[in-house]
């Protein structure tokens, strides 16, 4: 992964004395809060119900056991020794003190982390794939320019207070798992017919209240001018989006209001002065950062394990584990393991200090030192030899971290909701947790199959609830907390955004909902089915007849 | 003492203002919605000026004075002998578009100044405007920031090609000077630094 060189690291050591002088003009009174706002912000500092919120940063989702370990130790050692993995494949601390957050951040910079512009009106963390790198579907690897554009993007000074966030996705496969329709900007890189690397750029995607799948700007551009083309869309954005109204302050809400073509021509007009200029990426650059992301030491292995096998065949527990949690490599005899941080019956996404501290050694022993963190909030270690894979999951069951539920019902996304969040409108931690209490069923689980499930505590979407085949949102009404419910959404190529399927419903209720919309798949589906397929067949109508049919028994 | 910061080529220093900022007398508080080409959203909420407002705009007779686009474009045939005194510079508001100076005034570099007024420190279409001035129209004389203008914007203000900062009257422009050195090699290039790092060092891995 990407090494810091003594520019990248003067960079981040340079940010924690100017935030540490910021934080000391905030408590000394000199700043405002207002004036304080926007400035922790982009050093991920929120302010938030039980206390302050710090999102620091895991650029395109890459981590190394040694950052981990440093995670697990700053959780101990400033906050209740546990973190929260976000969807933005960041990690969240839910209750450090304000006054300690410099100290926080210069244990970050010893380990190349930091916290920049991981919230603000600003560009955010680049996200992709989680199987970047190793995916056998993969035609360019897209990290190299990650990169590239987190350098470019960190502390560009046009950019520096956009109308709102800005959320860019990279990725560099022919299935999208980057999700990359639902960003402000979408790269997606992959060869044109001379074999050369190429972007696709979508525009105006996002979620949020108003939910929408970008659209195509530009079907072919030579990877060289990627930076000055978003410099194009940035500013044509930064110029003209609205700042009156922080709830149409998107992109996507000037890119609607224009319409693609007006957006694009503008866009064009501006690139046109901003072609070739210095910010253009020569080949050097382009080299010099692939270099680190150069192939592991890959051992050659035949595409079987005996040992491997022999496992999988006498220990059921260990295949069904096997079964959702391995996932395809490029190299014959390894496999990528997704550690759940799903258990049932605990917030999505939270590992505690402990765990950071296993999984950093399992990276190390089995997985060259290297793991990464998924936009399900589950954590990868993507480089293990078959051989391994048993011992990798022994000591994982042992620490609750090989549920075998990924890609089930309930390895449900799901944001911090209204146990943490300022802006919830509802609590959404809770909802999983009795929704995977409700299905605390393996057998059952794997007999329903894929599925995914979103929760997100209001309409900022943090959970994607739009993009879960079934997708809960909190709304609030007259002053309590009631759910929305959606079918139908997706992630990847074939995107969709869910409808909404009738009146909102209590939290108790929640529970029963979701398993009356299973009980129709269930009863509805074909042999070869998942829950997505039945209801784009069905379409919302005899889930929705289902789910608000009078109960016989009134209970 | 004077709240204004000046950079002459590397060097920041508080200087004397020589500079007095015309404003446009009241308008009728008529907050118009206004649709269409461009500026489709520039408008939403922002005041847009009347006539009877740039007519009454008072621009002292001597001296060096700032004067607002709008009344710069109506009333450029008044001030043609200050302009070449260079004794005229102009305001722009942050939802100004530049396009209707540049066609005014096609040559800027005839303007000793150029403010942009930000209202409020959070309005970042200043960097915008800053770094078209520069790069686009070619703009090389003294280029100021004015208005809500606090220290924690000065090293992108700088970067985005503003040379001379009027920090708000009641915080420290002594105080704000460090803030212009916060970061000693940025990543991308800007305005001040065209090149990229990695057009300026060798970061060729060891
Ligand atoms: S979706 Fe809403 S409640 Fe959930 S984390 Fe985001 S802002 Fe907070």
């Amino acid at each position: 992964m990407y090494k810091y060189d003594e520019i990248d690291q003067q960079i981040v050591d340079e940010r924690v004395a100017q935030f540490r002088d910021q934080t000391r003009r905030y408590l000394a009174g000199e700043l405002t809060e207002d004036e304080f706002r926007p400035l922790r912000l982009q050093n991920g500092l929120y302010i938030q119900r039980q206390a302050p919120m710090l999102r620091i940063a895991v650029p395109y989702g890459m981590l190394s056991s040694r950052q981990l370990r440093k995670l697990g130790d700053i959780a101990k050692k400033y906050d209740k020794a546990y973190g929260h993995f976000s969807t933005r494949q960041n990690l969240q601390l839910n209750w450090p003190k304000v006054e300690d957050v410099p100290d926080i951040l210069a244990e970050l910079a010893t380990v190349e982390m930091h916290a920049i512009q991981t919230s603000g009106n600003c560009i955010r963390n680049i996200t992709t794939d989680q199987f970047v790198g190793i995916a056998p579907d993969e035609v360019v690897d897209p990290r190299a320019m990650a990169e590239i554009m987190r350098q470019w993007s960190t502390f560009h000074p046009e950019f520096a207070l956009l109308p709102r966030k800005f959320k860019i996705a990279v990725s560099g496969t022919q299935d999208d798992r980057a999700v990359v329709q639902v960003h402000d900007i979408g790269m997606e890189f992959y060869l044109d017919s001379n074999k050369k690397i190429a972007v696709k750029v979508w525009v105006g995607g996002g979620l949020g209240r108003t939910p929408i799948l970008g659209s195509v700007i530009r079907e072919h551009l030579e990877w060289q001018h990627a930076l000055t083309y978003c410099e194009a869309i940035v500013r044509v954005y930064n110029l003209h989006g609205r700042r009156d109204n922080m709830f149409k302050a998107r992109i996507k809400i000037l890119v609607k209001a224009l319409g693609i073509d007006e957006f694009k021509r503008q866009v064009e007009a501006e690139w046109a002065h901003l072609k070739d200029a210095p910010n253009t990426i020569t080949e050097a650059e382009l080299a010099r950062v692939s270099k680190h992301f150069d192939a592991m030491p890959y051992e050659t292995l035949p595409a079987h394990d005996a040992s491997f096998d022999a496992a999988i065949a006498s220990n059921p527990a260990f295949a069904a584990w096997a079964k959702r949690s391995l996932h395809v490599h490029k190299i014959p005899g390894y496999r990528a393991v997704t550690l759940s941080l799903k258990p049932h019956g605990s917030a999505p996404g939270d590992a505690s200090t402990e765990q950071m501290h296993v999984i950093a050694d399992l990276a190390e022993q089995y997985s060259f030192g290297e793991l990464r963190v998924s936009h399900e909030q589950n954590l990868i270690l993507a480089d293990v030899k078959l051989g391994d894979l048993f011992a990798v999951w022994q000591k994982a069951r042992a620490h609750g971290l090989a549920t075998p539920n990924i890609g089930l019902l309930t390895d449900i996304i799901c944001c911090p909701g209204g146990d943490f969040c300022s802006l919830a409108n509802a609590k959404s931690i809770p909802i999983a947790v009795a929704i995977q209490q409700q299905f605390d069923n393996l057998d059952y689980l794997h007999d329903i199959g894929d599925i995914e499930l979103n929760i997100s505590g209001c309409m900022n979407a943090c959970g994607h609830h739009h993009v879960g085949h079934i997708g809960i949102l909190g709304v609030d009404k007259d002053g309590s907390e009631w759910y929305q419910v959606s079918i139908g959404g997706s992630q990847g190529n074939n995107a969709s955004i869910g409808s909404v399927i009738g009146p909102s419903f209590s939290a108790e209720e929640m529970p029963a909902v979701v398993q009356k919309l299973i009980d129709v798949y269930l009863k509805e589906r074909t042999p070869e089915e998942q829950f997505i397929d039945t209801v784009r067949r069905l379409g919302v109508v005899p889930f929705k007849a289902h789910v608000y049919a009078k109960d016989e028994v009134a209970a | 003492m004077s709240n204004l910061i000046k950079l002459n080529g590397d060097v920041a220093s508080i200087v004397e203002n020589e500079w007095t900022i015309v404003n446009l007398p009241a308008g009728q508080a008529e907050e118009r919605k206004q649709a269409g080409k461009v500026v489709l959203f520039k408008l939403t909420g922002e005041k847009t000026v009347t006539d009877e407002q740039i007519a009454d705009t008072v621009i002292p007779a001597s001296g060096k004075v700032l004067v607002p686009l709008s009344v710069f474009i109506a009333r450029k045939a008044e001030l043609q002998t200050r302009i070449a005194a260079s004794e005229i510079g102009v305001w722009i508001a942050t939802h100004e578009v530049l396009e209707s100076l540049i066609e005014n005034q096609p040559d800027l570099n005839a303007l000793p100044i150029i403010a942009v007024n930000v209202e409020r420190f959070a309005d970042g279409r200043i960097f915008s405007l800053g770094t078209l001035l520069r790069k686009r129209y070619g703009y090389k004389n003294e280029l100021r920031a004015v208005g809500d203008v606090l220290r924690d914007q000065l090293f992108f203000l700088k970067r985005s090609g503003f040379t001379s900062y009027l920090i708000r009257a009641d915080r420290s422009a002594e105080e704000a000077l460090a803030s212009l050195k916060d970061f000693t090699t940025p990543y991308q290039g800007a305005v001040d630094e065209a090149l990229p790092v990695f057009k300026r060092y060798n970061r060729a891995v060891k």
